[in-house]
């Protein structure tokens, strides 16, 4: 399991620039950033390389800031990767509430990141399954 | 009970009592007070009524009526009988000035004693008077009411709360008066200093003299190991004791033997039906110093019908929710900001922080309410926001008996403030967005 930090804002302009530039204050690095909008608010999704850095900066700016495990496995570079992940969940009934995608920084394999309603389940299906499941050491440096 | 032979009174002998004081009240103020004679004269009634249901025929006085009397004007006794003043703070305008008699100091001692015996209070209590003592009616007001019911009265008066603390430790305190918000400084304070504040002896505390919510009363009971009293008061009617609530907490019982009070919709300025929430408006039935006439107190709060479970008959106003200066119209709905923070306050996961926006759509006006997200609510997945939202929603109509629409705003979004919070926000006049 992956710390992901949510962060609820309201949809007007600049906010977005102002969380980006405290975790640049704070030199945090980003690996994903996901924005999920609707009419009036939008919630940010960040994988980062110090998650509780990146919290604390965003408390003491003022934002709303939650910190939520989610389950980020490496898909294998071909067609169907995803798939056979997906079907893998859906075969034993377990739902995604969402997922998104980003590319490790060697550029060699694709990350993604799933939100399920089980996820200690989800994680022994996949590895059940042959999928490699990263942990926060895959993802950022130990310690941080 | 201090006074069981008023505050247990059957009520149509209170109410037979109430019209005979009504009735020399009236022919007192057109006797010896200008503004009243040509107030009267100007409607066209008489100082007199038939029943008490004729009072809702008389003019009402406002606050601008004893600013332009100022200093002196509406006293309806020669200056050679007050033996006091008062003043208000001057918050919202220029000072006011209110003159007690000797009977008046009296009578306000009395209403004082039973409220700290409301709280439970009686001649083996100390009672740490916190209140500011000097122009402001609280701090000599409680101190009064303290010495007449035979407490130990500590008369301290307001700040270095390091001090109060001490005070409250060494000298045993068991009644504390203060603001709530008070109460609560002086909790922390304590743990601050190493204190365990329920550990003092304390066993009540009167709180007024500011809005609080029931959330608050919570707080404080926990930080502090009492039970807190709402009392409520002002000082162009009396200032504290006009009203307190019993052991019951279940709302404040108006010293009606000396007040009438009446509830009337802001807007038509017509009585509202029983149970309705409207503008709290008061006739001081004993005053001599400066009696008034349906004053408008611009405070919001209701009757509570039925009778009270201690035995008191004296009918029973709600917490005061908020001012009228604050009520809004939406669609034809009178709504109060307050009525959408109690509803606010029944759901996890927002909090009590809100503001009322008024803008406008095209030609139409609109209206929204923007809630912050508590800082608990695991926001990460949006339907959980949107059910938040729709929750919301639903909860202010069923509330208030009309829709508006709500919008959800980030966390410690929506500006704090130390006193009067500004919960409506009018941006009709600035075009644009």
């Amino acid at each position: 399991m992956v710390k992901q930090l949510t962060v609820f804002l309201e949809n007007s302009p600049g906010r977005l620039a102002g969380l980006t530039r405290v975790l640049g204050d704070a030199g945090v690095n980003m690996r994903a950033l996901m924005v999920a909008d609707t009419a009036e608010f939008g919630v940010v999704r960040i994988i980062c390389d110090r998650p509780e850095t990146a919290r604390r900066a965003l408390e003491s700016a003022g934002f709303g800031v939650s910190v939520t495990e989610i389950l980020a496995v490496e898909v294998p570079d071909r067609p169907g990767g995803l798939a056979d992940i997906l079907e893998a969940l859906g075969a034993v009934g377990i739902n995604v509430e969402y997922a998104y995608c980003y590319v490790e920084p060697g550029g060699q394999a694709a990350i993604d990141v799933f939100r399920v309603e089980e996820p200690g389940r989800a994680t022994s299906v996949l590895l059940e399954a042959g999928i490699r499941v990263l942990g926060p050491d895959d993802v950022y440096p130990a310690g941080s | 009970m201090f006074q069981p032979e008023y505050e247990a009174m059957e009520r149509p002998e209170l109410e037979a009592l109430q019209l005979e004081r009504l009735n020399s009240l009236l022919a007192r103020v057109y006797e010896n007070v200008p503004l009243y004679r040509t107030k009267f004269d100007g409607a066209g009634v008489r100082p007199k009524v038939a029943s008490l249901g004729e009072l809702a025929d008389l003019p009402f006085t406002v606050k601008d009526d004893l600013r332009s009397a100022y200093p002196y004007g509406m006293f309806a006794v020669p200056l050679r009988d007050i033996v006091r003043v008062h003043s208000s703070s001057g918050t919202t305008g220029q000072i006011t000035v209110v003159g007690y008699t000797k009977g008046d100091i009296e009578r306000w001692a009395d209403m004082m004693a039973r409220t700290i015996a409301c709280a439970g209070g009686s001649a083996d209590d100390i009672v740490q008077v916190t209140y500011g003592y000097g122009l402001f009616t609280g701090g000599l007001g409680v101190h009064y009411g303290s010495e007449r019911l035979g407490c130990v009265t500590i008369p301290i008066s307001g700040g270095n709360t390091k001090r109060q603390v001490q005070v409250m430790k060494d000298f045993g305190t068991t009644i504390l008066a203060c603001t709530p918000s008070y109460a609560i400084l002086i909790a922390e304070t304590a743990a601050e200093m190493g204190i365990d504040p329920r550990s003092l002896p304390l066993k009540a505390g009167i709180f007024g003299a500011e809005p609080w919510s029931d959330n608050m009363r919570r707080q404080i009971e926990e930080m502090l190991d009492i039970t807190a009293i709402d009392i409520y008061g002002l000082s162009e009617v009396l200032g504290p004791g006009v009203a307190s609530e019993c052991a019951c907490q279940c709302g404040l019982h108006v010293n009606e033997d000396h007040f009438i009070i009446e509830i009337v919709d802001p807007a038509t300025l017509q009585p509202v039906p029983d149970g309705e929430r409207g503008e709290v408006v008061f006739t001081t039935l004993t005053k001599e110093g400066i009696p008034v006439i349906r004053y408008r107190t611009r405070d919001i709060s209701r009757l509570i019908p039925g009778q009270c479970a201690c035995g008191r008959t004296f009918r029973r106003m709600e917490r005061v929710t908020g001012r009228t200066d604050d009520m809004l119209i939406i669609r034809g709905v009178n709504v109060f900001p307050s009525q959408i923070e109690q509803v606010l306050a029944g759901i996890p996961g927002v909090a009590p922080h809100y503001q009322v926006v008024l803008s406008k759509r095209g030609s139409m006006d609109h209206v929204e309410v923007h809630v912050e997200v508590g800082p608990d609510v695991p926001f990460d997945e949006i339907k959980t926001l949107e059910r938040l939202r729709g929750r919301v929603a639903a909860e202010i109509a069923s509330a208030l008996a009309v829709s508006i629409a709500v919008k959800l705003v980030e966390p410690k979004s929506i500006q704090r403030s130390e006193g009067k919070a500004r919960r409506v926000l009018d941006t009709r006049g600035e075009g644009g967005a």
